[in-house]
């Protein structure tokens, strides 16, 4: 005589904790007015080229700031901090993605006054961080033109969670005769209406479209409002 | 490779459940999405490992796979992805931006010992 077996319905998500703290990050960021941008990529696709030239033309006029998470190393860290701006390593010893503890642990313990924008750097991999909420508003993911045009259908799942490309290393696109047409397929078959930037961290290029698109989606800054600087 | 730790949570979460109701656990039913990022062979390999030492020793994770759906405002009905290479509606191509389903990571129910 088998007896069917007794089920308990629950309704749990794994990852609930995770969520959680990002939702409270979410907050935090929105009540002190910072905007949060999260980079994922393969690893070598140009992520800290890109963020390095980013920083180090938006802190003219923003207070901006990165955190970067690297399995092992801090030349990454080492890399931003030439851009002048305040850059905070995440060690994340074997793991391979950021989670939003570890994001929120890195901003309690840094004494950085307020931000206009911070930057979340991730570890270099197109699979693991697609499951975990940072408490970003905007997730780029970046593509470098060495890496192939298929990159987004081997990756969906990555692709199809970031709200925007960023075409990396466009200097070396005919080299590699990168097409750029394919390119663009592919992301919008697996992410129909993302926005896609093409840029060069080395020569400049295509820098100047991104950094006004980041800068549309700023809340008005308190110098340029009634509100009375602090100093 | 994050399956190892997708697995220590759940054992977590269920054992916490188990302990709540005060039950043994055979089974855990688990919903995952397509759009989850997590690998279904990788995170029953993990589970094992990850029940290693507990209660749920010698439990088994029960993996429901859903796939992707989404609503298609032209077709004004509810469709099923057919591939994760194109996100459009199979009936009419429309592009879908937003999912409504695929991305579950979710305990649904504790199979309990007899």
């Amino acid at each position: 005589m088998s007896a069917e077996p007794r089920l308990l319905e629950v309704r749990k998500n794994v990852l609930k904790q995770n969520d959680m703290i990002a939702r409270s990050l979410r907050e935090r960021f929105r009540s002190e007015r910072t905007f949060v941008v999260s980079l994922v990529s393969s690893p070598g696709a140009g992520k800290t080229a890109f963020l390095e030239k980013t920083l180090t033309l938006l802190r003219r006029d923003f207070r901006v700031a990165a955190l970067v998470g690297d399995l092992a190393t801090e030349n990454d860290a080492l890399r931003l901090a030439r851009s002048q701006a305040p850059v905070k390593q995440i060690t994340t010893g074997t793991l391979c993605h950021l989670e939003a503890a570890m994001v929120k642990r890195a901003l309690d313990e840094w004494e950085i006054g307020p931000l206009d924008l911070l930057f979340v750097e991730n570890v270099g991999n197109l699979v693991c961080p697609a499951s975990y909420d940072l408490g970003e508003d905007l997730r780029l993911v970046l593509l470098s033109v060495t890496e192939g045009e298929d990159k987004p259908l081997k990756y969906p799942t990555i692709f199809n969670s970031a709200d925007v490309a960023v075409i990396t290393k466009i200097d070396l696109a005919a080299a590699v005769e990168f097409d750029e047409a394919a390119a663009e397929a592919n992301i919008q078959a697996v992410r129909p209406g993302m926005q896609v930037f093409q840029v060069s961290a080395k020569s400049g290029a295509g820098i100047e479209d991104y950094l006004r698109f980041l800068k549309s989606k700023l809340a008005p800054l308190p110098s340029t409002s009634t509100i009375p600087s602090e100093k | 490779m994050h399956e190892l730790s997708i697995a220590l949570s759940i054992v977590e979460m269920a054992q916490e459940e188990a302990d709540r109701r005060s039950v043994s656990i055979d089974a855990v039913h688990l919903d995952l999405g397509a759009l989850s990022g997590v690998v279904k062979e990788a995170l029953i390999f993990s589970y094992e490992v990850a029940c290693e030492g507990t209660p749920l020793k010698g439990s088994r994770l029960v993996v429901k796979e859903i796939p992707i759906e989404a609503y298609c405002p032209v077709c004004n009905q509810l469709r099923r992805l057919t591939s994760m290479q194109w996100f459009c509606c199979p009936e009419c191509s429309t592009p879908i931006s937003e999912v409504l389903h695929g991305r579950e990571l979710t305990i649904t129910a504790l199979e309990l010992k007899p």
